[in-house]
């Protein structure tokens, strides 16, 4: 606001240019130090992941002694089981949890059926439900099942997928941008509903699509409650995030503080790669979740 | 309260306009809440009318209707075997038979247990085993609480499912008839099946999602929610040493009861939860207020005209969404703890002398945690204020700023009012999410630090703790008191229903205001 008011007094005395230009100015240097302060802490995980003359916490960033030790340190630990967990887990999310999303999502929008409208009252209001007070049951119905503490990774893919479905909002949105007149084009010249969808509005949705995929995928690295409470007391069915959440623990920081950062840096990076490559279509999706409502 | 015209609004200050637009707002609160209920209340009642209509409709159909149909209310589908549509009635008929069966073998079992929950319990009992040559003392276990009241549910589940399809099953018989009677063909089981793919399409995308919902969310939510009036927990788990039963309304009364518990000198429940809930709100509100006017803020600096680098800056803010929070969140915690990388640093370039409190005293903790909140949130809101903000019809601010209006002017008058209307319901979503947002709060602080007067026996309570930590904190705590925490997430569900409630209510007249503007 003072900005603004900055700006007022100096357009006065100058030209509109001018005054322009000192506001950009000040929003440059506004956005560094934004900018610096994003990336202090990836910078600073990424450096101390090297450090090998410690292994806590320290006052310094750059490391004094730089090396690889962490990173084969994690060989000693259960760390790539629960890399390759995770991400078996991500991908087969990614697939059924699109499957059920977009199923959803393209009935909601498309179809226009008695039950429709107290469906999304139903979804709305069993969203206000807190999730945390079902984790009790679902233990113990999975552990019927046998897929908890080994087995937990099927486990933990039935329950992401089977509740995937009211997360239907934002890919309604964009379905409902998509002209009807096209579905009834298609319907004259004798294409039953089924083909509609695979032929037509299937091709046309590759933003959402990506979208569903890229959130799906991202879910699973970072679940970290339920994947706890199913996994507890093995090593085998952990995720990374359950994994090497102990490391951070009170006893084990001082040992393991550097190698949750060059763990970090393992699980973050591929990830990042294919959230920066895909960033369009999630930016996308975003803004037309929040229009849409 | 008095109520202005418009006229004499215009003349009132700017002060006694807020004060008056405030207390406006306050009245309509209470009205949307009877509204909602009003509405609610309709609800219900015109689902209790309609099963009546149903029930006498099923009434006069067996009175007057054809034998075919009278037929269907014993043998299920003998209707449509009468009009030649097979697969239904074969499909009817095999549903009826399922029904049956499992009511006779298992399901009467469970419904007659889901009383008491279980009668016996585990028993000690000698037994003789032959190889030894002597009897040794071994647990033997009998009823289990938590799978009657599982199966219960689902028999009741099932016992309503059977009651619509029976329904439905003598309305198609009806139906057939009167097509027939008026000349037309009836659908064959041909047609069934190809409709599936054109017709009732959405019964086939439907069919595999819904499942899944019923499944696991509705039924445990249900079935979470009986838990709230047993007394389930660690120390009755139904099965290995104690079964559970039955309490009634006890442990809402020992939640809403202002006497002290039973640790001593521990506070009541009543006033551990006004606490919390208390936070809870102030959080949500900082949370999304102050993500959703810095995050707009940053989405108008980067979009400015002139500025460079639009997508690079977008990109450099965007990475923290990237990384999963479990990282990035337990890092940031870690920095800031007391002998984080941010004390150890400060104090090794002598600039302080102690660590700094961030997470130890209660006041800094809650700051700390709201301003790391806006470290995670302000990317969200940038992505989503950008695509907002470049909706916004260029003309308003080319024709205000030929008004000349200021930057601010054209920012309160156009953009704010623009926003507003666009997220109301994106708002509410961030305002309840942010209600139960457990990551953020779990990971960087997980509650502490501690609130002595608030913890017992049950768990510790912090005074960064919100209601969803709590109940977390509640179901994993040494007593594991399972009912409480169910007690906790009802009450969370009531806030949260609550406030949408209202919301809800209000956003109309948000909106019509803002059309006059």
């Amino acid at each position: 606001m003072s900005d603004v008011k900055v700006q007022k007094a100096m357009k006065q005395h100058m030209g509109l240019t001018a005054s322009r230009r000192i506001s950009n100015t000040a929003i440059y240097i506004v956005l560094t130090i934004m900018s610096v302060i994003w990336l202090i802490p990836f910078v600073c995980i990424v450096l101390q992941s090297f450090r090998v003359e410690s292994t806590w916490q320290v006052g310094y960033v750059i490391p004094r002694q730089w090396g690889w030790d962490n990173y084969v340190n994690l060989a000693k630990t259960d760390f790539w089981r629960w890399y390759t967990n995770t991400f078996i887990l991500a991908i087969l999310t990614a697939a059924l949890q699109t499957i059920i999303v977009l199923c959803m999502s393209y009935t909601l929008s498309r179809f226009r059926f008695k039950m429709r409208k107290p469906l999304m009252k139903l979804m709305l209001v069993l969203g206000l439900f807190p999730g945390m007070m079902t984790m009790i049951i679902l233990y113990r119905v999975l552990a019927d099942l046998g897929l908890t503490q080994k087995n937990s990774i099927p486990g933990l893919l039935l329950v992401y997928v089977a509740s995937s479905g009211m997360g239907y909002y934002v890919s309604k949105g964009f379905f409902d941008t998509i002209s009807k007149s096209l579905d009834e084009a298609a319907r004259v010249d004798g294409a039953n509903r089924f083909k509609v969808l695979v032929k037509i509005i299937l091709p046309m949705s590759k933003p959402i699509v990506i979208y569903t995929v890229l959130t799906a995928f991202m879910g699973p690295w970072g679940d970290f409650v339920f994947a706890r409470y199913i996994s507890m007391g093995t090593s085998a069915g952990k995720n990374v995030a359950v994994g090497m959440y102990d490391w951070l623990s009170q006893d084990q920081i001082g040992k393991n503080y550097t190698m949750f950062c060059a763990g970090g840096v393992l699980v973050a990076l591929p990830v990042t790669l294919l959230f920066l490559f895909l960033q369009r279509y999630y930016v996308e999706g975003v803004t037309n979740g929040a229009v849409k409502g | 309260m008095k109520r202005y015209s418009d006229l004499e609004y215009l003349r009132l200050s700017k002060l006694q306009k807020f004060l008056y637009r405030l207390g406006s707002f306050l009245c309509s609160i209470p009205v949307a809440v009877w509204h909602g209920i009003k509405k609610l209340g309709l609800a219900i009642w015109g689902f209790i009318k309609g099963i009546g209509l149903s029930v006498a409709e099923v009434v006069t159909t067996f009175k007057y209707g054809s034998k075919p149909t009278r037929l269907s209310y014993f043998i299920m589908g003998a209707g449509c075997f009468a009009h030649g549509q097979i697969l239904r009635g074969i499909l009817f008929l095999l549903f009826e038979a399922v029904f049956v069966f499992y009511m006779i073998t298992t399901g009467s079992y469970w419904l007659s247990m889901l009383p008491s929950l279980g009668i016996l319990g585990p028993t000690e009992e000698k037994k003789l085993i032959p190889e030894l040559g002597m009897s040794v003392k071994t647990t033997v276990y009998h009823d289990n609480s938590f799978k009657i009241m599982l199966y219960g549910v689902l028999t009741i589940f099932f016992i309503i499912a059977f009651i619509y399809t029976w329904w439905v099953n003598i309305r198609q018989s009806k139906t057939a008839e009167k097509i027939l009677a008026s000349g037309k063909k009836l659908k064959s089981g041909k047609d069934d099946l190809r409709s599936l793919v054109d017709d009732s399409f959405h019964k086939t995308l439907l069919a595999l999602p819904m499942t899944g919902i019923i499944v696991f969310t509705v039924m445990p939510i249900v079935f979470m929610m009986l838990v709230a009036f047993t007394n389930y927990d660690g120390s009755h788990n139904g099965y290995s040493n104690n079964l559970f039963h039955w309490v009634g309304l006890d442990n809402f009364n020992t939640m809403l009861s202002w006497t002290s518990n039973t640790g001593a000198g521990t506070q009541s429940y009543a006033a551990t939860f006004g606490e919390v809930l208390t936070w809870t709100l102030i959080w949500a509100f900082f949370a999304t207020f102050t993500n959703y006017f810095l995050g707009m803020m940053v989405a108008m600096a980067i979009n400015k005209k002139g500025i460079r680098f639009k997508k690079g800056w977008r990109t450099i803010l965007v990475m923290t969404i990237a990384i999963p929070q479990f990282i990035s969140l337990l890092y940031v915690s870690k920095m800031f703890a007391k002998n984080g990388l941010i004390n150890n640093f400060l104090i090794d370039m002598k600039w302080i002398e102690t660590a700094l409190p961030f997470f130890e005293k209660a006041s800094w903790a809650r700051v700390t945690v709201i301003l790391i909140n806006i470290w995670i949130g302000i990317p969200y809101l940038m992505l989503t204020a950008t695509g907002i903000l470049m909706n916004i019809p260029q003309d308003l601010y080319e024709s205000a700023k030929i008004d000349g209006a200021s930057g601010w002017q054209q920012y309160s008058k156009i953009t704010l009012p623009y926003m507003l209307f666009v997220t109301g319901p994106y708002l509410l979503t961030q305002f309840t999410g942010n209600m139960n947002n457990f990551n953020v709060i779990f990971l960087l602080t997980g509650g502490a630090p501690n609130n002595p007067a608030a913890s017992n026996s049950a768990g510790t309570v912090g005074y960064t703790d919100l209601l969803i930590t709590w109940l977390f904190k509640i179901t994993t705590g040494a007593e594991s008191q399972y009912y409480l925490a169910s007690v906790v997430g009802i009450m969370v569900f009531v806030v949260v229903a609550l406030i949408t409630l209202v919301a809800y209510s209000l956003l109309p007249s948000i909106k019509n205001e803002e059309d006059f503007q």
